[in-house]
């Protein structure tokens, strides 16, 4: 037959290569702006404003990054105090929203229980629930319960989103039923059964669901919440800092490519995870 | 039996199984709460306090005042921006929602054909611009209108333009630049939901599929791969329509704000203008209100369109 490696059946090899060069010629448009940031961040001043415009750096210079860096360490607050707060908050965001959601999806997903149908229908519904008023009333919320200036502002909001809990209920849909039956049968639990036979099943959706997560609370910026610098995460703190217009360009630009970073490494690590595990394996029913 | 002393009966039946189901299900609870408990206090609770903002006139200041319909007449009848707004952001959903659907399937299906490492290379290429935060200003270096601009700078020097073309600023091009911008954006969540679909649909399914006669990979596709991705579509369609109606936000950043003649004015903008600009609450938050009834109106039938053909 094929080439034994291949996963499935049809398909040629000609096939795949016009695929292969289909999907580069589109991935070099959806690379071509941040190839554009990055070389911007490694143009001296001089360049930026060249005419005609140049698509590389013909000087490259890390000179906007020891400025970024002599800037954040002039601050009040020492700058590995902001990175800890942003990488504090991305772990307890990212950790707290896969097991909550996930436990959550596992019960709306597998388990008859009253009130399930009217809980489904209620994320739905705020899936499609965008307001500008909506955060002044989370600030009141927040305000009233004493949250305002503390770690729990930019990360307790964070937690709970519709978007994590429907995509993890649909995925677990699609276990069978006769699956989780048996494991009732044999005396496991819903935590058990959640922890042990669903979880191990939906291997791709966690760890998709970990990158919209990390990726979403990377970017919390805190603004009106956290007043104390001490608190703030680095985003906020770039912004401060580049905020100062165009002398800033480079240095704007250098920021924004050090922030890309780590969302696109742990990326990396959770896709390459992905197509591995489901590579051999996959449920049966 | 009497036949309304049967319907007690039968009540009082149902509210004991309701007990009995709660009682045997006792556990699941502990599982639903702390997810729900934060859902209540963060997204609940400051929703059901902001519905009723859009009968009131709110500035901030002083105690929300209840008017009534009066911000529903002013917005339909007297803000001729408004009615701009919702033309604009009904091109938007039109042009963007359906082709970055039918985008983010198939290309995570494309990817998908392709063999282990390519694939993980490919889903980081199409998913970057999600992965890059706020990179999206780029955009302002290619369509910037001066010469300096990337766009004009290749235009004109390959002689198909003359001269500076004011991409953000004039109102016949704001649309197209802002559509590319989305577009560009479009391979998010639904996308991403997608590809680990199709990463976890059996193998034995395709070898099924083989053993009963799958030729080529349209057929494998139309057979094998979409019956088994109904989840993950709903997911996707989802994701597009929310993020398709809200598409002119990225107008804030890259073009004027507001655009020139409104050409690039939604429902968001209008509602963020009213909201964080001008600080009249209530009308800002009757503005969203409309959205989210034109949302739930498509959310609707994209719903029932996906129920017809998929197991969702």
């Amino acid at each position: 037959m094929r080439i034994k490696s291949r996963k499935k059946y049809g398909g040629s090899l000609g096939g795949d290569i016009a695929i292969f060069v289909l999907l580069t010629l589109l991935g070099l448009f959806m690379l071509f702006p941040i190839y554009l940031s990055v070389v911007q961040s490694i143009k001296p001043p001089e360049e930026l404003f060249l005419f005609p415009p140049k698509l590389y750096a013909m000087s490259p210079t890390n000179q906007n990054f020891v400025d970024l860096i002599n800037t954040a360490s002039n601050m009040w607050v020492p700058f590995s105090r902001y990175i800890f707060n942003s990488v504090f908050v991305a772990i307890v965001v990212t950790a707290a929203q896969l097991i909550f959601a996930s436990s959550a999806a596992y019960a709306l997903a597998k388990v008859n229980f009253p009130g399930k149908a009217a809980l489904n229908k209620i994320i739905e519904i705020a899936l499609l629930f965008t307001s500008t008023v909506l955060f002044i009333m989370q600030y009141m919320v927040m305000a009233t319960i004493g949250l305002i200036d503390t770690y729990l502002a930019i990360t307790l909001p964070y937690i709970a989103t519709p978007m994590g809990l429907f995509l993890m209920r649909q995925f677990m849909g699609q276990i069978p039923d006769a699956m989780i039956e048996a494991a009732h049968l044999d005396g496991a639990g819903h935590t058990r059964i959640c922890w042990q036979i669903v979880m191990p099943n939906v291997k791709p959706a966690w760890l998709t669901l970990m990158i919209f997560a990390f990726n979403g609370a990377w970017q919390i910026t805190g603004y009106s919440f956290i007043y104390n610098e001490a608190l703030k995460p680095i985003p906020t703190v770039l912004q401060q800092i580049t905020a100062s217009g165009i002398a800033r360009a480079g240095v704007a630009a250098a920021a924004v490519v050090i922030l890309m970073i780590p969302p696109m490494v742990l990326f990396v690590l959770c896709q390459s995870s992905v197509v591995e595990t489901m590579a051999s394996s996959g449920l049966k029913d | 039996m009497a036949n309304n002393e049967r319907s007690l009966y039968i009540e009082d039946n149902k509210f004991r199984y309701t007990i009995l189901q709660m009682k045997r299900n006792a556990g699941v609870y502990g599982l639903i709460a702390p997810y729900f408990v934060l859902f209540l206090i963060f997204t609940i609770i400051p929703v059901l306090i902001s519905l009723p903002m859009g009968f009131t006139n709110f500035n901030m200041a002083q105690f929300p005042q209840w008017v009534g319909l009066s911000n529903f007449y002013s917005l339909f009848l007297e803000d001729e921006v408004f009615l701009t707004a919702i033309e604009n952001t009904l091109v938007f959903a039109v042009v963007t929602g359906p082709l970055s659907y039918f985008l983010c399937f198939i290309l995570a299906w494309l990817i998908n054909e392709l063999p282990g490492a390519l694939k993980t290379i490919f889903t980081f290429v199409f998913y970057a611009p999600t992965l890059a935060g706020n990179i999206y200003t780029t955009w302002q270096l290619i369509f910037s209108g001066d010469t300096y601009g990337i766009a004009n700078a290749y235009l004109i020097d390959l002689g198909i333009t003359n001269g500076a073309i004011q991409w953000l600023t004039d109102a016949n091009y704001i649309m197209g630049v802002l559509i590319v911008v989305q577009l560009w954006m479009a391979l998010g969540a639904g996308f991403l939901a997608i590809r680990a679909g199709l990463q976890g649909i059996p193998r034995d399914r395709y070898e099924a599929g083989a053993i009963e006669g799958i030729k080529n990979r349209a057929q494998e596709l139309i057979y094998v791969t979409i019956p088994a991705m109904g989840p993950q579509l709903l997911f996707a369609a989802v994701m597009q329509i929310t993020s398709s109606f809200t598409a002119g936000d990225i107008g804030r950043y890259l073009t004027a704000f507001p655009t020139t003649d409104y050409a690039g004015h939604t429902i968001m903008t209008h509602a963020f203008d009213y909201g964080s600009i001008r600080y009249e609450m209530g009308y800002s938050s009757a503005i969203c209100f409309v959205l989210f009834a034109v949302m739930l109106v498509a959310n609707w039938g994209i719903k029932k369109i996906l129920g017809k053909y998929l197991d969702t």
